[in-house]
């Protein structure tokens, strides 16, 4: 396949992997600990175990998984009002197919469907426009959820709806922004990092400069990545090289898609739309606190928070409240790994999964379930 | 009667009064099904013979299956051929000699008459591609919104020679696995001839019976030890299936797994895992290392066998789990696929 092939060459990689093992050797390192790159998109931590890369990896080299998963670290009490509206009996429920096995406090979007809540996959919020055209006499609801990768498309869905005064469409809006939660990691004293592999689709919309702060305010290196091996194979190197030379800068690996100042019709779009949500609570500490978005007022009629008078008072800044005994706090930190929760692969596993983590497509549990269980595993060579 | 006539005709459609018992029905089986299937009596039960019967040791094997794919014609297919193939598949990867299919058809009220005489006609074909007769079936009606246009349950009745016993147990470290042409054509036609998706491709279904490709690959591998179709859950859910019982695991290779590229494209697209692609025209096959090469000879002597190769092979490390290497010389598990990845497949 070409444009995808050349990103996935095995010679290309061994030499990346070469270089990799050389520098790493370069880098002077507290005693023996590894150095500490984090990978803040699921979408890279999917890459990684899909190709394998982590067990390819120099011993002093080590990801950690970030929190980059927008379905992880949406509240449950979320998923319980989606599925409130969704039970609605004049609700169309529109939502991307990630969030359905996502358990609420009593059950999924996908037990509500079985239970006979009108509920469609989309691909595309463009797709539950067409849904809303052709059925006047129902009420469509789109799940906007996700980091900017998704922003603009909900946005330019809500700016459709109102040219057009289609009165049927609104938004569920739960996108939040991704440069706030790199910065609650970073104020986490717990948390010992040496350097970020950045988001690739996120970047293509907001660009580099947001990252500045990295860089800048906390001295570590940031390099932005795209999400086939080679990418984050070269991301890593710089990274790495940046780590050996004593230099904290923002990198753009991924220029073939990222520009330095983003994509400035889609940023229009997200502010014409979006405003930041107010801040209701303190999250408490430890918490990611993420900036969340909440329809501006002159769009009020396409929110279906003021459609529906939804007021679940929020958890809207912390994360997801966590079944007892889990650790899914930690491992969205980064602070330990899935397989050092208690409940990993005994009470939480893909088919009754106890949360986000372990269900989402780019939730870090269920990356490891699905390809790391390898590490146990003795494989002929 | 000119062209414009013909499409300006009303379409006949399918009413309940189809499924009433009275003289629609007779008409409706007579118009459609008898004429076309031949079977050799009216009677509401076939009456079976065959000579192959009579041989001491010889088993029958019984299967049935349902069909409710969407859309009903697809590039490659249709639901009257997966009918066909999928009952046929599933008698000739168990070791059977296909022989004989019953058809039961669920229509909706108000599915066009012509639709169901395509299907008709398209089951037909297949079945005398594959050698098999159908010889016996059944049609319901149910009201607008019960069903959706057609439905169809076929089962089916081989025959296993004497000493010819397929089966997972068989497998051992050092077995190759075969896979019979590139993987998922099924699942991405159906996915992008799917309106909402707006994708446009030139796939086509791998949709076949595997019948005659099996008793190939018998002939050329005696020590064959087992072989399933690969449908729903693709390749993924085959090799979890058969290692599951087993003392052995599995290891394929990425670079050896046959894919189209408009069917990696896609997946590259959606999300998606070839692995776990819809197929229903491919098998994989385990066979002794030493009669690898003659049984890849034979099946890519049949057409629908031409992309016969090597996949992986069986290994004595991590029973009852399957792995592929990648390209890099990582490991990952492939595991058995949870919840849906694509309803109304087959």
């Amino acid at each position: 396949m070409r444009y995808v092939d050349e990103f996935r060459n095995p010679q290309a990689a061994q030499w990346l992997l070469s270089k990799i093992t050389k520098i790493s050797e370069e880098i002077d390192r507290t005693g023996d600990n590894p150095i500490s790159i984090m990978e803040i998109c699921g979408g890279h931590t999917h890459s990684i175990f899909r190709y394998g890369l982590d067990q390819l990896m120099p011993t002093s080299v080590e990801f950690i998984h970030g929190p980059g998963c927008p379905v992880c670290i949406l509240p449950k009490n979320r998923i319980d009002e989606c599925i409130k509206l969704a039970e609605h009996p004049k609700v169309i429920f529109t939502t991307f197919g990630d969030v359905m096995r996502v358990p609420g406090t009593l059950k999924s979007l996908d037990q509500a469907k079985a239970e006979g809540a009108d509920i469609r996959m989309v691909y595309s919020p463009l797709d539950a426009l067409v849904i809303a055209r052709s059925n006047p006499d129902k009420e469509v609801v789109f799940l906007g959820l996700g980091f900017e990768t998704t922003t603009p498309s909900t946005a330019l869905s809500i700016q459709i709806a109102s040219r057009e005064a289609l009165g049927n469409f609104s938004v569920f809006c739960n996108h939040i922004t991704l440069p706030s939660s790199i910065k609650a990691l970073l104020d986490d004293p717990f948390i010992t990092l040496d350097g970020f592999i950045g988001p690739g689709h996120v970047s293509m919309v907001i660009g580099t400069h947001p990252y500045d702060f990295i860089a800048k305010e906390y001295g570590k290196p940031i390099v932005v990545a795209g999400f086939e091996p080679l990418d984050l194979l070269q991301s890593l190197l710089m990274v790495l090289e940046q780590i050996r030379d004593r230099r904290t800068e923002v990198e753009n690996q991924y220029t073939r898609v990222v520009p330095e100042h983003g994509n400035p019709l889609s940023l229009a779009a997200i502010n014409e739309v979006y405003e930041l949500r107010p801040k209701f609570q303190r999250s408490r500490p430890n918490e990611i606190e993420i900036n969340r978005l909440s329809i501006r007022k002159n769009y009020r009629a396409y929110d279906a928070e003021e459609k529906f008078v939804i007021n679940s008072d929020v958890d809207r800044h912390s994360v997801t409240a966590e079944p007892d005994g889990c650790a899914c706090k930690l491992v969205i930190m980064g602070r330990a790994k899935p397989t050092e929760c208690p409940k990993f692969g005994l009470s939480c596993t893909p088919e009754i999964p106890l949360n986000a983590l372990m269900v989402s497509s780019e939730g870090v549990c269920a990356a490891y379930w699905k390809y790391s269980r390898m590490r146990e595993i003795k494989v002929s060579i | 009667m000119s062209i414009e006539d013909l499409t300006n005709l009303p379409s006949e459609l399918i009413t309940m009064a189809h499924g009433s018992g009275g003289k629609a029905t007779r008409k409706l089986i007579e118009d459609i099904f008898t004429s076309a299937f031949q079977p050799d009596g009216l009677e509401d039960q076939a009456r079976l013979s065959n000579t192959a019967l009579n041989a001491p040791g010889v088993q029958l094997a019984l299967t049935t299956d349902s069909f409710v794919v969407d859309p009903i014609e697809f590039p490659g297919g249709d639901i009257g051929k997966i009918s066909v193939c999928g009952t046929v598949n599933d008698l000739a990867v168990g070791g059977a000699q296909p022989l004989w299919l019953s058809a039961a058809f669920i229509l909706e009220e108000g599915c066009e008459i012509a639709l169901l005489r395509r299907i008709v006609a398209s089951m037909s074909k297949e079945a005398y591609l594959a050698g098999v007769r159908i010889v016996t079936g059944d049609t319901k009606v149910v009201g607008r919104g019960y069903a959706d246009k057609v439905f169809i349950t076929t089962s089916g009745v081989g025959i296993i020679p004497p000493q010819r016993r397929l089966n997972s147990e068989n497998i051992r470290p050092g077995d190759v696995v075969i896979v019979n042409g590139v993987l998922g054509n099924h699942g991405a036609t159906i996915l992008a001839s799917r309106d909402n998706l707006a994708l446009s491709t030139n796939l086509v279904s791998d949709c076949a019976s595997l019948g005659h490709l099996m008793e190939a690959a018998l002939n050329a591998a005696p020590d064959l030890r087992t072989a399933r179709d690969l449908t729903r859950g693709g390749l993924a859910s085959a090799l979890n299936e058969i290692t599951h019982d087993t003392a052995f695991g599995i290891e394929i290779e990425e670079e050896l797994v046959p894919l189209h590229q408009e069917v990696s494209g896609i997946c590259e697209i959606l999300g998606l895992d070839p692995l776990y692609l819809a197929n229903e025209g491919r098998l994989v096959l385990f066979v002794p290392e030493d009669q690898a090469e003659s049984t890849l000879k034979a099946m890519r002597s049949i057409e629908v066998g031409k992309g016969s190769r090597v996949i992986g092979r069986v290994v004595a490390n991590h029973p009852g789990v399957v792995t592929i290497k990648t390209m890099y010389g990582g490991n990952r598990i492939v595991d058995t696929h949870i919840g849906e990845q694509l309803p109304r497949i087959c």
